[in-house]
């Protein structure tokens, strides 16, 4: 079956020059756009037509395009990664869209994720937050056998969930707080599952939440907003592992 | 355990566990109330009101019962504020994932409105308790103990103020919407949850709310209604 065609639709998208720029919306007009493209190859459908007339294309984040690898972004419609679930922008695609329908287009509003240009942000900051704790320390030699440490195939499979975690700042962008606290669950979690990861427990868990603080991201509420924008569905009972990990550490200080 | 207190997990524990306090504070304060439904001579709700008044213990735990209170409203405007600070810039596409009512996304909106109510509450009855009197909080003899008749206070407000009764309605209403949210969202804050048992904690949580909106509400109702 063919694809249907929208013959006309609107992108109100947020142009920003620079970091420091006053930024402001701009609405385009795009034409015949197959519901069958991706929402990506629709921004590059539309990036050809401002080029092709004169004008600076549409700065946005992609890389992989197939949903692994965290590198999209974008706040669509009031929806982080578009009103599909469990996907990111790069796997949304314009068949949950209408005919003549505005399609609003924003960047992360993470006080900690500011503004490149447009409607790319910088989200160094999760990587700031990783290399406080988000790893486990192994010295160098023999490769050690893989069943000598035995492991509950359920902790596995629970760790296995919270590595699922692709660092996208889909749960800090869409959480009313800007919060990064699932983020940091998934992180924690995936090494507070397995026996690798607890050497260094207390550690991680205290180091990536004052990183955390420290980069101005803001406090969870349980909203469970997070859960639910998170293209890889990570559950909230992370973030419950996590205060949990957090006060153990901090109350044997 | 250096900075925990401005951590932001740290600053939350505060929340959860002032809110525990206030809730199991609400489940004898709705059983001494109910009195008020299950007794129309008043005395069972009046030695109630007598007991809480001169009981030792209560005399004890009445000036942590207001610590409670305050460390539960500051913090929650100290919290809001750092929370809002983190999103410099809004979305004009607002947030379509949550419906604009859920409890969980205006937990601070609720608070303000029920501490508007409290402090209504505390000047329709326990100022006047406490402190200036009433011309109805005669002197009355029960059971051989003399005491205040705190259920002429309460029953007149009630039957003779039809605005009170909907305002009183009201806060049953928004202090079970409230905890619908905060019960559960305080286990998860101090770690006391998991996959399977957030699921128990959110059930018991819409189940206490329901009961203190009812609850509460029903004395009011009661009053008018019957009376």
């Amino acid at each position: 079956m063919a694809d249907k065609i929208l013959n006309k639709i609107y992108v109100k998208v947020w142009r920003q020059n620079s970091p420091k720029a006053k930024g402001r919306f701009e609405t385009y007009t795009v034409e015949n756009i197959s519901q069958g493209t991706s929402f990506l190859e629709m921004i590059d459908i539309l990036n050809d037509q401002l080029i092709l007339g004169g004008k600076d294309p549409i700065a946005f984040d992609h890389d992989c395009r197939e949903g692994i690898c965290g590198m999209c972004s974008l706040y669509i419609n009031g929806h982080a990664h578009g009103p599909d679930t469990m996907v990111t922008t790069c796997q949304l695609h314009m068949r949950r869209f209408n005919e003549g329908q505005t399609i609003t287009v924003e960047p992360w509003r993470v006080g900690a994720f500011p503004v490149i240009k447009d409607v790319m942000v910088d989200r160094t900051a999760f990587e700031k937050i990783q290399q406080a704790g988000g790893f486990v320390s192994v010295n160098t030699g023999g490769v050690p056998d893989g069943n000598t440490i035995p492991i509950f195939q359920d902790d596995a499979e629970e760790a296995m969930d919270a590595a699922a975690c692709i660092g996208c700042g889909a749960c800090a962008a869409t959480c009313k707080n800007s919060s990064a606290m699932l983020f940091v669950a998934a992180k924690v979690s995936q090494f507070a599952k397995l026996p690798q990861g607890q050497v260094e427990a207390k550690r991680r868990a205290k180091a990536m939440v004052a990183k955390m603080d420290e980069l101005g991201f803001g406090g969870c509420t349980n909203t469970g907003a997070c859960e639910l924008a998170c293209p890889k569905s990570i559950s909230i009972a992370h973030i419950a592992r996590l205060n949990r990990e957090y006060l153990v550490a901090k109350l044997s200080d | 355990m250096s900075n925990f207190l401005s951590a932001s997990i740290g600053r939350k524990v505060f929340m959860s566990l002032t809110g525990l306090f206030l809730i199991s504070f609400l489940f004898v304060h709705l059983t001494l109330n109910l009195f008020l439904i299950f007794d129309n001579s008043g005395n069972l709700f009046n030695q109630a009101a007598h007991f809480m008044a001169t009981n030792p213990i209560i005399k004890i735990v009445e000036p942590i019962l207001a610590l409670g209170f305050i460390i539960h409203i500051i913090w929650s405007g100290w919290i809001t504020l750092e929370n809002m600070k983190a999103r410099p810039q809004g979305y004009a596409s607002g947030d379509q994932l949550l419906k604009w009512w859920a409890p969980s996304k205006n937990m601070f909106i609720l608070g303000a409105m029920i501490l508007v109510f409290l402090v209504l509450h505390l000047f329709n009855f326990w100022v006047k308790i406490k402190f200036t009197g009433d011309p109805l909080l005669g002197q009355i003899t029960v059971a051989g103990a003399e005491m205040e008749n705190t259920y002429a206070l309460v029953s007149n407000l009630f039957i003779h103020y039809p605005l009170y009764d909907l305002i009183y309605v009201l806060g049953g209403i928004l202090v079970g919407l409230h905890i619908s949210h905060g019960f559960w969202s305080a286990f998860q804050t101090i770690g006391l949850s998991n996959i399977n048992w957030m699921k128990r904690l959110k059930y018991i949580a819409n189940l206490i709310g329901i009961v203190f909106a009812v609850g509460f509400s029903s004395i009011p109702l009661y009053f008018l209604i019957k009376f």
